[in-house]
């Protein structure tokens, strides 16, 4: 079964860039490639200069330690660590020595400095989706890859949200792949992909 | 019929997943638990009820240290009984320059009045009834006595003065006693041979009999006769009271091994409960597309209950095979302390496990399976609806049901089953509290260590309850094989050490004031320590402080016993090195006033004796009377001969004396004890050397078969922990696939999995050595008064094995969800 076929386009650093389409549209899929998360059957995928296909899971997981960071729709936090120790995650991953220091700055950034030692279950959505942005900015990543990020959360929450994580998207020109429902967010980026049928059907300048 | 079929064709695929084989894994263990001691413990019980009748092997038997009046027997023969004649006695048998000490039973015409003896031409060959008892100057010796003399049908065997060729081996005596035998094999021989012998003379540590039997009337009569004629000398044993203790005795073994196939059967129930309710969780969604689509709820329940049978159904044959396969290997291993052949186990056993099984399943899986039935049909559309959890009340009470049941139907003692349910719950709440404070302490460490560590001790911590009971439930099973391998070499060690290495290791018994010169020539002529001799005389205690011994009650049953059977007595100027005065004094050098009598420690307390007290003894057919002086404490590990009462010196001196003693005789020298043997055929020699070895043999076997049963326990333990594991997994697999996706490799994700088993190890391995420990102090300074040193070996092997054992379960039953692919995290539930 093809999922995606003919689709084709690269990203320049610093960008933020939005996929939009229909449900069963191959959004998802096409996230999970850009990211090394799973390999296309045929094409390949290069990812800050990594050519994904000739890596293998580990040497994939290691790129994505180094430039990858992530937020997802239902905030994926682990739910066995704390609030700094879930920001933690990535950057002892990509074997930081002042992960700690580097945590606690960033926390501090999102506006949870007095929620660090609260575990997820004890986090209102918003706060967990400030902790997944936390951890996702943590490792000053090159891209940051966003599924759906405000799906699981009121307009207004999801405003602060987007706010914040456009905010940080600038200061650190991260590069911004954002996958979403929402046509409004989309507008927010730089570029908008759409895709329909496992096809790339526009590739636009947003209209703002 | 269709809930039938839709369940057996599903089953097949279910058999795959992890939950359904742990369900499996726990009925078939708790199954081969209750089928290989019930196994067991039936063939013994079958044995005792079958040699019940016979093991007299008479109606009634007259017994005594002296021969028995031949008025005994006109008398039985007035009641038209029938009677024979029987003597036993200890005594060193030689074939060449072997020997070993054996008891001879010397039988005379009509043995046995019932039941039947059993002879076979050769060892190990096939078995007959024997016409009669052997013929005059023939003896027939029971297989292990063969064994150790290396001895086959046809050699010359010395017994005493007398030489017997071996016309037979005996298989099965009636009275050979039912349940553990005595050290000593036995050797059969004629009555009227005894003479020849030279054995029997003063001193010689006969018993005679005279069996009885007939019709049952007629034995009643009699025995009603002659009761009340009866001189203390005489006992009169009937079947019924023999058998009564035959039965007590099989009646503790299998409530012993039914108590600890119990805690077998507990945890293997706590695994049940954990997979049952996976077992629902994941049939929710079906159940709940099957509902939308029409189904009842009596077709829902139906195919899942039809599926928990099944699984109970599988568990209980593949069990039923475990544990009788484990049976016949525990009584293999028991076969030569345990004397006669077992008969074969009858089906009772596989009944009960099969009741058992369907009680665990009803108790423990039950109240999941009502719930899958109250699945509400909207979750097709709404994920999180879920159905009611099934009252506290009925999961409690049903577990509760399920396990009362099944510890009254192992147990039956109403009594025993509330101390036991109380010790079950009191024992499990605090180890259940320690294994929680051990996660909260592991928890705390995370700060200081590295990610992988930290994110297993972090899931150690948040699965807080499920991880303390897995520290539990490994470590109950790991503390009980400590104890049985570590802890149980440790006090024989300890043991060993307490005694002098220079320490006697031979007995001499049975020397004849005349001899006693002679003895202790022979090895002073060889230039060996001879032996310090003691006296001894037998005597029988009559009265205390003039009142009949007979009716005194006494602070401890020890002490009826000791009062009432046959009493070695010695004397003494001097207080022997191995003894130490508690109370009163010994008397002084020279001392000739009145008797005085020093009595031992324990007996003392037994009987509530004391200083002051005085003891009349009837000592062949005369009286003797002495004051208590002193109580004395005895070192019986110095193999000194020791006495519970010794007399001050004068005292017994017209009595008839046999002399005791004990010595040292190194390997080199031991043809100095076929010299005194051969010199002198009366004195009996007993090399405790050989009796320690049999004594430590007897304690690793008896012991391999309680591991065997505890083997069970430790699998159930595992049990618990897949089923832990199990109910997590979805969770697991989930964060694998996000750390994944977050960067990490495969190895810091196997890490991460493997530290949380690892701390999970390391509590149930120092919960397990901590009660091993006290359980070993408890045992070695309450029960054998030897000094408890600390073993760091238990906690090293006691902290490894919990370590490798629950990571390499821990690896087994989680590996699926190491290995998760990292796109899967796009598509996972929300935290």
């Amino acid at each position: 079964m093809t999922i995606l076929s003919d689709v084709s386009f690269a990203v320049d650093g610093g960008d933020s860039v939005a996929i939009v389409g229909p449900s069963g549209a191959g959004k998802s899929t096409l996230l999970a490639l850009l990211a090394g998360l799973d390999l296309p059957s045929t094409g390949s995928v290069t990812l800050n200069g990594h050519d994904l296909n000739t890596l293998d899971e580990d040497g994939r997981a290691r790129v994505r330690a180094q430039s990858v960071g992530f937020v997802f729709q239902s905030f994926h936090l682990v739910p066995s660590l704390n609030a700094l120790e879930n920001v933690m995650l990535p950057l002892e991953l990509a074997g930081m020595k002042d992960a700690r220091d580097a945590a606690l700055r960033i926390t501090d950034e999102v506006g949870l400095a007095e929620r660090r030692s609260h575990y997820p279950a004890q986090l209102s959505g918003g706060e967990k989706q400030r902790v997944a942005i936390a951890r996702a900015f943590a490792t000053r990543p090159a891209v940051l890859f966003a599924d759906e990020p405000t799906g699981n959360l009121d307009a207004r929450t999801g405003e602060k949200i987007m706010t914040l994580m456009f905010d940080l998207n600038r200061d650190s020109a991260t590069t911004l792949v954002l996958v979403t429902h929402d046509s409004q967010l989309a507008a927010r980026c730089d570029r908008v992909l759409t895709l329909d049928a496992g096809k790339l059907v526009a590739d636009e300048a947003a209209a703002a | 019929m269709k809930a039938l079929s839709f369940a057996l064709k599903s089953l097949r695929r279910e058999l795959r997943s992890g939950e359904v084989l742990v369900l499996l894994a726990a009925v078939t263990l708790a199954v081969a638990a209750l089928t290989a001691v019930g196994f067991l413990t039936d063939r013994i019980g079958k044995a005792v009820a079958r040699q019940a009748n016979e093991v007299l092997a008479a109606d009634l038997r007259l017994q005594s240290q002296e021969p028995i009046p031949e008025s005994w027997r006109t008398l039985a023969a007035e009641y038209d009984l029938r009677t024979a004649d029987m003597a036993s006695f200890p005594s060193v048998v030689y074939r060449g320059d072997d020997n070993a000490l054996s008891t001879l039973v010397a039988v005379g015409d009509g043995y046995p009045l019932r039941g039947t003896v059993r002879i076979a031409d050769r060892l190990f060959g096939d078995e007959q009834t024997a016409a009669g008892i052997p013929a005059a100057g023939t003896v027939w010796a029971d297989g292990t006595l063969m064994a150790r003399l290396g001895a086959e049908v046809g050699d010359v065997l010395e017994v005493g003065s007398a030489r017997f060729p071996i016309a037979a081996v005996v298989t099965y005596r009636p009275d050979q006693s039912v349940g553990f035998a005595s050290f000593a094999p036995r050797l059969l021989m004629n009555t009227v041979d005894l003479p020849s012998t030279g054995l029997i003379g003063v001193g010689s540590r006969v018993t005679y009999a005279l069996l009885v039997a007939g019709a049952d009337d007629a034995v009643e009569d009699f025995a009603a006769a002659i009761e009340p004629e009866l001189p203390d000398s005489l006992r009169l044993r009937s079947a019924e009271e023999s058998s009564e203790r035959a039965f007590a005795a099989a009646d503790r073994a299998q409530r012993f091994l039914s108590l600890t196939a119990v805690i077998s059967l507990l945890l293997s129930a706590v695994a049940i409960a954990m997979s049952a309710r996976r077992f629902a969780l994941r049939r929710m969604d079906p159940v709940a597309l099957m509902k939308s689509l029409g189904a009842t709820q009596g077709f829902v329940i139906g195919v899942a209950t039809v599926q928990i049978l099944l699984i109970g159904l599988i568990g209980v044959v593949v069990g039923c095979v475990i544990g009788f396969a484990v049976e016949s290997a525990v009584s293999w291993v028991l076969a030569d302390i345990i004397s006669g052949d077992l008969p074969p186990a009858g089906l009772r056993p596989v009944a009960l496990a099969c009741g058992s099984a369907l009680l665990l399943l009803a108790g423990f899986a039950l109240p999941s399976l009502i719930r899958l039935r109250n699945t509400p049909p909207l979750r097709v559309l709404r994920h999180d609806a879920v159905p009611p959890a099934p009252s506290r009340i009925l999961v409690a009470g049903a577990s509760l049901a399920a396990v009362t049941g099944l510890l009254y139907q192992s147990v039956g003692d109403a009594e025993l089953l509330v101390y036991v349910l109380g010790g079950i719950i009191a024992i499990s709440a605090v180890l259940y509290l320690l294994g929680r404070g051990l996660v909260a302490v592991l928890g705390r460490f995370r700060s200081g260590v590295g990610v992988a560590w930290r994110y297993g001790l972090a899931n150690v911590a948040r699965r807080g309850r499920a991880s303390a009971v897995q520290v539990v439930a490994f470590g109950l099973g790991l503390t009980v094989l400590l104890l049985l391998t570590l802890v149980r070499t440790d006090l024989m060690e300890s043991w060993r050490r307490t005694l002098d290495e220079n320490a006697p290791n031979q007995f001499l018994i049975n020397i004849q004031p005349d001899e006693t010169d002679a003895v202790r020539r022979i090895f002073e002529e060889r230039g060996i320590e001879p032996p310090a001799l003691s006296p001894m005389v037998r005597a029988r205690m009559t009265l205390i402080n003039g009142e009949s011994a007979k009716d005194q009650s006494f602070p401890d049953p020890g002490g009826e016993w000791f009062v009432n059977r046959e009493q070695n007595l010695s004397w003494a100027a001097a207080l022997s090195d191995s003894n130490e005065i508690l109370d009163g004094e010994w008397w002084p050098p020279g001392y000739d006033g009145p008797p005085l009598v020093s009595i031992e420690e324990e007996r003392s307390m037994e009987t509530g004796l004391g200083v002051g007290d005085h003891l009349t003894f009837e000592v062949a057919g005369q009286t003797v009377a002495a004051t208590i002086a002193s109580v004395r404490k005895v070192n019986w590990d110095s193999f000194q001969p020791n006495f519970f009462l010794v007399f001050s010196p004068g005292a017994l001196d017209d009595y008839p004396t046999t002399w005791i003693g004990s010595l040292r005789v190194e390997p080199e020298d031991r043809d100095a004890l076929v010299s005194l043997v051969r010199a002198h055929p009366t004195v009996s020699v007993i090399d405790l050397d050989s009796v320690l070895k049999q004594v430590r043999e007897i304690i690793q076997k008896a012991t391999l078969a309680v591991q065997a049963v505890f083997i069970f326990t430790l699998a159930a333990g595992i049990a618990v922990l897949f089923a832990a594991v199990q109910s997590t997994i979805d969770e697991r697999r989930f964060e694998s696939a996000m750390l994944r996706a977050l960067g990490a490799g495969q190895r810091t994700v196997l890490a991460g999995v493997m530290a949380e088993f690892a701390a999970l190890g390391t509590a149930a391995g120092l919960l397990a050595s901590a009660g091993a420990s006290a359980l070993a102090a408890v045992i070695a300074e309450q029960l054998f008064n030897l000094p408890y040193t600390f073993n760091p070996l238990l906690w090293i092997v006691g902290l490894g094995s919990g370590v490798v054992v629950v990571c390499a379960s821990g690896y087994l039953a989680a590996r699926g969800a190491i290995n998760a692919a990292p796109v899967d995290v796009l598509r996972g539930a929300a935290a």
